[in-house]
């Protein structure tokens, strides 16, 4: 699984990372290396092994559905780039 | 007397209750160790009024009666807690000037336990790092130098500029967070005592997300009796944090012995790397020795997928890293850099707002869990995680506790291994195994490198047994009576 260049710029327009052009070459250089070491996880048998989702086996709380916060709004705007009217304001999502 | 700024956090404590010294005068004496202390750039945001306010509510709280656990101890917060009205970075340029609206658990616990807040400390950007060299602020110096050499070195990271202060005893504590040794390392390249407790023990509402399944605070002090009483104050149950376990929280500081008799404690063969250099070697075998000297009995045990640990957190916590990451759009709050349209703004601001290293783990995260290649490598890992975890109960059958090596080296130059992130991985080789697992571990300083630098030994424990990990790491500092002071603070004295 080589990494190209051009996997490495469709995943940084996943990521919403812009990624100047020039510094392509180098950054999947860099990825290509780490993910080359990560490779030797190949020779781990994990044959009938479950993937550890949860880290400690503790019991989950059920609790009420209420409400028990809100009516933050101007705490909530306060680090907004932009708002207005108590709203945040974001470029057109729509074209 | 000793200089203030040379007291435990126990035995502030104890001067403090018994009105020997006021909580504003301890306060002053450490912010004047912090200003005197600014060239190791181990703050990014000073609280001196703040921590002023804090202290003199601590004395009037005292003179009637009433103090906390920790009242008028003065600490450092690493700026990865989100402290309410106090600017809280991560590091990183993406959040500037947020000023947040909330505060985090473990601090608000600080604060209602009387402690005071001196300022919020520099660290590796959104803590992804071993040397405290990707903030956008700046890197920290280790109070630490070779001796008669002035070369910069690094603290370690990512909890840095937390363990940089309190090893120039700037301040006798600091909250700290470690992911897959983030506490740890650091500890060990200032010469100090830092501990990660069991996933869950503390509560993670409010401090700004990394790799949530992996993601613990914890406390760096300069004794392990203050570490115990420190972790006292921050664990217990939070119901805002799912994660966060419902048990009680132990009273370790009360119940710490350093007795070891009778106790089993592994060594794990396959901490033995290839290129070990041997003062670390040394330095294991000798732990492992003042330990049966203390009455402890020593086992070999196997733990075979160590070499493994660390490609598996560099899959999983990545992955972890790319999703708690995708918040920062820079549309609710700090950096936005507006382009032609909103998907060029996300981009625009991301590609601006974060640095080389977190980029790198974002892409390395988007990768891992985009179509066709979940399974190879995130499901695998979590497979790998799986099989580390189940090492250390089979170790757990047989010992108490494990001793190992908490860092391979000791504290390096700034600017070294910076141009390779592998190499710069390869510094939580010892620390990541139990971090995967979930597992408590602490490091204590130990000895010098031939150099004249710290080292420091970890000792991990059973998931919830922070107190076996403290009576071994009390052991640990008895024997190895470190007394040293880092040579800048030597020569001040």
């Amino acid at each position: 699984m080589a990494l190209d260049k051009t996997t490495v710029a469709r995943i940084a327009y996943l990521a919403r990372i812009e990624v100047p052009e020039e510094q392509l070459d180098a950054l999947t250089g860099e990825l290509a290396k780490i993910l080359e070491w990560i490779d030797q996880l190949k020779e781990v048998d994990t044959e009938n092994v479950e993937p550890m989702r949860k880290v400690m086996e503790i019991p989950v709380h059920w609790r009420t559905d209420e409400v028990t916060d809100g009516g933050r709004r101007e705490d909530i705007l306060k680090n907004a780039p932009e708002t207005h009217d108590g709203y945040f304001v974001v470029p057109k999502v729509v074209e | 007397m000793p200089e203030l700024t040379d007291l435990t956090l126990t035995a502030a404590r104890a001067a403090l209750s018994r009105r020997e010294i006021r909580a504003r005068e301890l306060t002053v004496a450490h912010l004047t160790a912090m200003e005197a202390g600014r060239d190791l750039n181990a703050f990014i945001t000073p609280t001196p009024e703040v921590a002023l306010a804090m202290a003199e509510a601590a004395d009037a709280r005292i003179a009637r009666g009433e103090a906390g656990l920790l009242e008028g101890i003065p600490l450092a917060i690493k700026d990865l807690f989100c402290t309410r009205d106090i600017r809280t970075t991560a590091a990183s340029r993406i959040l500037d000037g947020f000023l947040p609206p909330y505060e985090s658990t473990v601090t608000r616990k600080l604060w209602e336990a009387g402690a005071v807040c001196l300022g919020k400390t520099n660290l590796d950007e959104f803590a992804m790092g071993s040397a405290n060299i990707t903030s956008w602020y700046g890197p920290v110096r280790n109070p630490w130098t070779r001796p008669g050499e002035e070369v910069p070195l690094v603290p370690g990271g990512s909890s840095g500029g937390s363990a940089a202060a309190v090893a120039a005893r700037i301040s006798p504590g600091a909250t700290g967070t470690d992911t897959g040794g983030s506490i740890r390392q650091p500890a060990s390249f200032c010469g100090i005592v830092g501990m990660k407790p069991t996933y869950g023990r503390c509560s993670r509402f409010g401090i700004i997300a990394f790799a949530s399944s992996l993601d613990q605070a914890g406390p760096l002090t300069r004794t392990v009796a203050d570490c115990a009483l420190l972790l006292q104050a921050m664990a217990g149950y939070d119901p805002q944090d799912s994660t966060s376990a419902d048990l009680a929280v132990p009273d370790w500081s009360g119940g710490l012995t350093g007795d070891v008799r009778g106790l089993r404690i592994g060594i794990p063969r396959e901490y033995r790397m290839d290129g070990m250099p041997a003062e670390i070697e040394r330095l294991w075998q000798r732990g492992a020795e003042w330990l049966r000297a203390a009455g402890a009995e020593i086992r070999e045990v196997s733990l075979p997928h160590t070499r493994y640990a660390l490609p598996a957190y560099y899959i999983i916590a990545p992955a972890e890293a790319s999703s708690n990451l995708a918040r920062y759009d820079g549309m609710r709050y700090g950096l936005r850099i507006e382009g032609e349209n909103l998907t060029e703004t996300y981009r625009k601001t991301r590609g601006e707002g974060f640095g080389a290293e977190v980029r790198r783990r974002i892409l390395i995260g988007t990768y891992a869990l985009s179509a066709g290649y979940y399974d190879a490598y995130y499901l695998k890992a979590q497979k790998v995680r799986r099989r580390i975890a189940e090492d250390f109960t089979e170790a757990f059958r047989e010992v108490d506790a494990i001793l190992t090596p908490t860092a391979p080296s000791a504290a390096f130059r700034l600017g070294e291994k910076s141009d390779d992130p592998v190499a710069m991985y390869l510094n939580d080789v010892f620390t990541v195994p139990a971090s995967l697992a979930g597992l408590p571990g602490i490091s204590v300083p130990a000895g010098l490198s031939a150099e004249g630098l710290p080292l420091g030994l970890q000792v991990i424990g059973r998931a919830w047994d922070e107190a076996t990990v403290f009576d071994v790491g009390r052991a640990l500092e008895e024997a190895a009576a470190f007394t040293t002071l880092p040579y800048g603070l030597a020569e001040a004295a």
